[in-house]
């Protein structure tokens, strides 16, 4: 199947809450040609999203219309996973029920191996779950997902 | 002392501090992550870890001077501490940190006040250790030459 010419980059939203970790995130993903946008919280993830931290949101769900979520761009979503008020778990969550973003892979990192933690996190959507401190290898890992979703895209934009 | 002697001297302390447990594999990922575009990274990342440890260390002294001790919060301030020694590679302030985190669960309150001057000590170490490692980065790089990797 012919792809169609298009940006290659991908836009990644990392969320957490330890400034340590955000500027290794960054320069993780920024050493793999992502564009990388940076939050301290799950709140702000949401409110760079546009989505409400309750359960309605904002703008009307017709996603195949509207195209003002898609500007924003965002291909995959890391998050902490211990944050203080909204876990990476609860963002997790929130982000599934949207239908505007339900589709975008979902990436949980957490500095503790706790097997039903991590079984939990996949079994609601999560892509994958990373043990910190993360790694170039891992980062890499990520591509396959993005490429995937980009094609699923494409598969049904008719247009 | 001339270029090629400072090199090996900053080669050879870097080992040490491998070879000691001071620092980790994480450590070396850090410096991977450093290029022409980004020639501060890890002096940048570890001034964070600096002024963030130094914070929480504060953080627990206080808490743990109190009448009623808090141990929850004792234990989210060690387990930040632990994560971000991780992030960097301060392995043994990291290993301590896990130490520390039992005798919160434990609420032992003498093995966290121990624990918290083994960890204060361990932390000031490495501190040193890594700032007389920049030191002779600077130097080298005073002198014309390149940092070795």
């Amino acid at each position: 199947m012919e792809m169609a010419v298009d940006k290659t980059q991908f836009h990644v939203l990392a969320v957490d809450d330890s400034l340590i970790d955000r500027k290794l995130i960054e320069r993780l993903l920024k050493t793999s040609s992502f564009q990388v946008t940076v939050v301290d919280s799950g709140s702000k993830a949401l409110e760079f999203l546009g989505l409400n931290d309750d359960e309605h949101e904002q703008r009307d769900s017709n996603s195949d219309e509207d195209q003002d979520h898609q500007d924003l761009g965002v291909n995959l979503i890391i998050t902490d996973y211990c944050m203080p008020g909204m876990t990476g778990y609860d963002l997790l969550k929130r982000i599934k029920k949207s239908s505007c973003f339900r589709d975008i892979p979902v990436v949980i990192m957490s500095s503790e191996n706790i097997p039903s933690r991590i079984n939990r996190c996949l079994e609601d959507g999560a892509e994958e779950f990373l043990l910190k401190p993360v790694q170039l290898s891992d980062v890499n890992k990520l591509r396959p997902h993005l490429m995937k979703a980009r094609s699923n895209e494409r598969l049904f934009d008719q247009h | 002392m001339d270029l090629v002697q400072l090199q090996r001297q900053l080669v050879d302390y870097r080992t040490s501090l491998y070879h000691e447990g001071f620092l980790d594999e994480q450590f070396t990922q850090l410096q991977e992550l450093q290029d022409e575009n980004n020639p501060d990274f890890v002096v940048e990342v570890v001034s964070l870890y600096f002024e963030d440890s130094e914070r929480l260390l504060n953080e627990l002294s206080k808490a743990l001077e109190q009448q009623i001790i808090d141990f929850k919060r004792i234990d989210a301030h060690v387990h930040q501490l632990k994560g971000s020694s991780s992030s960097i590679g301060a392995q043994r302030v990291q290993k301590l940190c896990i130490v520390f985190r039992n005798y919160c669960e434990a609420q032992n309150v003498e093995g966290c006040l121990k624990c918290l001057q083994q960890v204060k000590h361990e932390y000031s170490i490495v501190k040193t250790k890594l700032e007389s490692m920049f030191q002779l980065e600077r130097q080298i790089l005073n002198a014309g030459g390149s940092v070795p990797v």
